[in-house]
This record gives structure tokens, sequence and C-alpha cells, in this order.
């Protein structure tokens, strides 16, 4: 263990505080992992080369499985009523291996179930200093709590299955400093796609971020998700913003959070989960925050994106950037405000969260949703639906028109069997407007609850500000 | 894995920059419970026209680019998605090296456990690759080296992943050995 006085990083604190093996110049260091998340689509050949190799599960207390990312979420599409083929085959394997080896999974009947990075916090397994992993890039979303959390492949699962540690080269740091505040109208969402526009999608490879400042220390945790979940789309390993009141407030009372005492030993613990004064970072930005507007990306990755009011810019030589444009059937210098959509998504690790759906409406609220347009909202979890529902706002979501469902991944990704059809254009709270992401043919423009909201109601992409 | 000590091909070029893992391999194809066979679909969305026939404009299904091992593509390959199955489909397509300016980390990491080689280069090396496609090269594992046209260019490969990549070992071996400290590791905080 380090005894050093040096100041230290976030980061640091937590990467020291789990290490199993030093690293050396020859070998990676073993990094002990705390939660291990796992899901139908990365986990089956992991289960299969413990089953070969003659492993168990070292961990079933530190695992947890849901279903998400090829589950339907249509109700009569759930449980028994799975459609036969590969998505119901690997829902069932995901069943049968947790049973086999004794790991807890939030089942298609489990009021807990729903899209991993959603759960985790839901439940209070998500918590402070932990080090968490997934099969999944976007575990970088638990990182708002100050848990270093980060994405790892199928041969990396099975490694943490087997030995509830995995080899890990130390990362760079990267602080990203956001000054100031959001102003009225701008969410969570559209500071996270202008951090990616400034640094691009791969400004973060080889660094876990750290996300500073005033205008951080301000979000709820369900922004700071939303900042956190995206942090792999500038390339980082992880994001992390540092633990405060409003995470602690936020996991005080949640099913697998510490109570009495031992809740009051982890606060006091939790509470020294900060970048010391002069720690070091490898590299530094500094974002405005009243400088960012509703952004909207253009094209198909999510560092092609503009404020929403802006036109698509030219960039005459790069092959990927008018292959993009292409695929998109999008030209250089024209605004995108005004232009028609055919589909609109609320849902994903992104913008899933009870907050979001607020948000959404807020806007739908005694408005409909244009006759050209398909809507739908999908709560990140079963308990987010309970809430929502609860709160009535799944009434609103459907008298305006929309298709409200179950829990799952959903339109985010193309399959589960909602998807977006070749050549639409859809406004998505998701993450990623990769080429055919949402469905062979399928158009992305990546953007924030109330954008996706507005250009349902009105049918085109709108500023959400204007919308009175 | 079966030990990796030198790749001999004609290379093949993919000149866009940020290639994402759903290019690599689109998600409709992961519903599949296993690992083999993932290669009839890699870069499904460019090999494929709506009909499901092969584009013949496309790079990857030229006669120049039958039997290439290796895969010259621009900045920042893999990025986005986590999914070993990128790596397992570009194996499965034949493919044994990628070369690029940057690699995402994720991917970078998936692609060694499996033996595929992700050698990152600088510029010039990368222009003058992307300006000569088919071009013969040899990635030399034991020496660090990719060779071509006289040239010999240095890339990096720590420590431990070429031991296994040489040796044809499997990181979970060397975890396993690690039992006693991560027990120990354990005891001392319960």
């Amino acid at each position: 263990m380090t005894t050093s006085r040096q100041p230290r990083t976030l980061y640091e604190k937590i990467w020291d505080e789990h290490i199993v093996v030093p690293q050396t110049e020859h070998n990676p260091a073993v990094l002990y992992i705390d939660l291990h998340l796992i899901h139908e689509v990365t986990s089956p050949q992991a289960f299969s080369v413990l089953r070969s190799r003659g492993l168990r599960v070292r961990r079933p207390d530190k695992t947890l499985a849901t279903l998400d990312h090829s589950t339907p979420t249509k109700a009569d599409l759930l449980y028994s009523n799975m459609p036969p083929g590969p998505a119901r085959e690997q829902v069932k394997t995901l069943i049968a291996n947790c049973e086999e080896f004794g790991v807890p999974i939030y089942d298609l009947t489990s009021q807990h179930r729903g899209i991993v990075h959603v759960i985790g916090p839901e439940v209070g397994a998500t918590q402070p200093g932990k080090t968490i992993v997934c099969g999944d890039s976007h575990t970088s979303t638990h990182g708002a709590f100050g848990a270093l959390a980060f994405g790892i492949g199928t041969t990396e699962v099975g490694h943490v299955f087997a030995t509830q540690s995995l080899l890990q080269r130390k990362s760079r740091t990267l602080a990203i400093n956001v000054e100031g505040a959001l102003r009225p109208g701008v969410t969570a969402k559209d500071l996270v796609l202008a951090i990616i526009g400034n640094i691009g999608v791969g400004g973060g490879t080889g660094h876990v971020i750290e996300f500073r400042g005033a205008a951080i220390e301000q979000m709820s945790m369900d922004s700071r998700m939303t900042v956190c979940n995206m942090s792999i789309e500038a390339g980082a390993r992880a994001g992390l913003i540092a633990p405060d009141d409003t995470t602690f407030d936020y996991l005080h009372g949640r099913p697998q959070a510490p109570e009495g005492s031992e809740w009051e030993k982890a606060v006091q613990r939790w509470r020294d989960l900060v970048t010391d004064t002069d720690a070091h970072f490898d590299k530094s930005v500094t974002i405005d925050a009243n400088a960012v507007a509703p952004m909207i990306t253009y094209g198909t990755n999510p560092g092609m994106v503009i404020p929403i009011d802006g036109v698509v810019p030219e960039n005459g030589g790069d092959k990927a950037f008018n292959q993009a444009l292409a695929y998109m059937a999008l030209e250089a210098n024209r605004p995108l405000l005004g232009k028609p959509v055919n589909v609109v998504f609320v849902g994903s690790c992104t913008n899933s969260r009870i907050s979001d759906l607020r948000e959404v409406a807020d806007v739908l609220k005694g408005r409909k949703v244009a006759d050209a347009v398909r809507m739908l909202v999908v709560p990140g979890s079963q308990a987010t639906k309970k809430q929502a529902e609860a709160e009535g706002l799944d009434k609103i979501f459907i008298s305006a028109g929309a298709e409200w469902r179950e829990s799952g991944c959903s339109m985010c990704l193309g399959m589960n069997g909602d998807n977006v059809g070749a050549g639409e254009y859809s406004v998505s709270t998701s993450n990623r407007n990769f080429e055919g992401r949402q469905g062979v043919g399928a158009r992305t423009f990546l953007a924030s609850p109330a954008t996706a909201a507005a250009a349902a109601v009105t049918g085109v992409i709108t500023d959400p500000r204007t919308l009175a | 894995m079966q030990p990796i000590k030198k790749i001999e091909s004609r290379t093949v070029v993919l000149v866009n920059k940020d290639i994402d893992t759903d290019q690599i391999i689109p998600a409709r194809f992961l519903t599949t419970t296993q690992r083999e066979g993932l290669g009839a679909h890699a870069f499904a969305e460019w090999r494929f026209d709506k009909n499901g026939e092969l584009r013949s404009d496309f790079v990857l299904n030229t006669a120049a680019a039958a039997d290439c091992k290796v895969l010259v593509a621009g900045d920042n390959f893999g990025c986005g998605s986590s999914r070993e199955h990128a790596p397992w489909a570009l194996l499965d397509f034949g493919i044994e090296a990628v070369i690029s300016t940057s690699m995402a980390d994720i991917f970078r990491s998936n692609a060694l456990k499996n033996g595929l080689l992700p050698i990152v280069v600088d510029e010039n090396t990368h222009q003058f690759l992307i300006s000569h496609p088919g071009i013969d090269v040899t990635v030399d594992v034991a020496a660090r080296e990719l060779r071509f046209d006289a040239q010999v260019i240095e890339f990096e490969l720590d420590d431990f992943s070429q031991y296994c990549l040489l040796n044809g070992v499997d990181e979970l071996g060397y975890l396993l050995e690690q039992q006693a400290s991560i027990e120990a590791w354990e005891n001392e905080r319960s």
C-alpha cells in the first residue's frame, strides 16, 4: 500500500486502495474489483470459459446480473412470450448461468430489473471509492459517485468471475474543469456533448477524466451520471466526480447502502475521496458552462456536434467527415433547426432516469406528438417506471401519443426489436450516433431529453428554449 | 491461444478515422452466445448493400484485399462499445494485426487478449502505409518491429503482453497464480 505523502488525485487514491499486486516495469498491477455488473450480451462466453476450466465465480456476492440489452421492452414480448430466436436464447442463457454459478440476478420478473447502469446506483450497490466493472463501455456512468468504474471485454469478465481481480496498467489523468453555471434550458447532456465536441472522440484516450468545478458541484446525481456516462465517447477509460453531500443524500437509505453506524463510518471515509490540493493531472481542460448552448449531433460520432442553432460545418478533405454527411444526407453550412424527424427516442443509460422523464413530461404536458413522429419513452429501470407512473408521467406520455415501455436499452442499439428504420431521422437521448447503431441505415441526432421532446411535439428539430 | 511470433502479409487500407466497434460488428449480431463465426458479419454495414449483396466498391470486398492479414486504418480505431466481438470478428475475418495512429483503450486490451496485434505508428509511417495499400509488411512480435520496404519501425508492446503473445499464454492463468495474494488482500479488509 502507498504511504506516500505526495498529493494524489481522486483516481490515484482509489487505484492505490485496490492494488493487490503493484504494477512493475514488466507486469501490470493486479487490481481488486468491488462490484462486477453483468448482462446477457457480454457474459455467456465468459461463463463458458469458467465451465471449460472447472472454475467457479469467486465472489457471487460482489456480482450482480440484469437483463437489458437484447431484452424486449414491449410488455407482451417479455417473460415466456419472448419470440423464439437468439435473443431469447441469450436471455435464457444468462438466467441459467446465474443459477448454475450462484450469481444474483434481477430477472424478467424482478422489480429491480433495468439497464445495468441505472440499477447499480438505484439499489445503492454503486458507492464512492469502489472499483466497478462491467462488460459494457458505459460503466463509466458509476464514476458519478466517485467510484472507479470502467468497461471491460468478455475475456476480462471471465477474469473477474474467476479471481475478482483484473490486470491493469495505471491510466493518465485528465481534469475537466467546468466553471460557471449552465444557463436555463441547458442540461448535463448538452454539457457533455459540448465537452466531447471540444476534446474530440479520441481526446480522452489513455486517460481517466475527473469532472470538477462549480457547474459539476451544482449538479444532481442524475445529471452527474449523464456526464460520466459519456466519458467513453471522448475515449476516456473512466469519468469521475468527487462524492459530496449530493452523493450521500442520493445513496442514504437505498437497499444496498450501509445502515446505521456503518453509514456514518462510510460517509466519513467517503469524504476523503477528493483530489488533494496541488495534485498533478497529466492534462487539464477548462470549459465555461455559461457558454454552453443546447447541443445536437449532426454526424456519425458524438464529437460531430453543434449548438442547436448552429450550422453543419464543412471539412472538405476528410473522407470520414464526408462519408458521415453523406450517410446523414446533410449538407454543410445548413442549419439543423426545422429539419423534419421521424422518430424520437427517450431512454438509454445516458438519459432514462426519473429527472429525464420529468423534463420530457414538462414539454409533452398538454401537447401532442406530431403526426409524422413515432415517439418511444423507455424508463431505465422497472423502479424508475414505477416512480414515473406514481407521478402520472406515463399518462402524460401516452395521452400525447408516445409509447411507454418496460425498461431496457431499447432503441439505443438495434438488437432488441426497437429500431429506427433505414433512412429515418431520429432525435435520441442515447449516447451513440454511429452508422447503423439504432438500426441499419438509421440516422441519429443525439440531444438532451428536452430537445428530444421539443422535436417530438413540433415534428422538426427545435430549440427547446423556444417552446414556452 | 496459439503463440504468435510473426505476421507476414500484404496490407489492406481503410482510411477512415474513428472506426467504431459498431462498424466492426453491428449490435444485431451480438445475440450470439458463442465467439465463433462473427467474421461473416464484420463491417456488415459497409460490406453489404440493402439486399445483402457484397458491395464491389468496398475495399475489403476487392480481390486485392483477399488474404490480407494486416489492416491499416485511420486514427482512433476501435472506439465506442467494449464488445470483444470486435476483435473476434476481425480475427475470424482473417485480420491478425491493425495499424493506426491511435487505438481505443478497451479495443486495444481486448485485441491483445485474443492475439490480434494493435500497432500504433507515427503520422509519417501511417501516411506512407495509407498511400501504399497492398504493400508487403512483416510484424515481428519478438523484435517489436514493423518492417516494410527496407524500413524498420519499432512499435510499443508491453513486456507482459509480448510474453503472452510469443508463448500463447492467456492472462487468466497468470491471474489464477495470484490467488494467495488476492485472498490475503480480501482477508485484510473483511
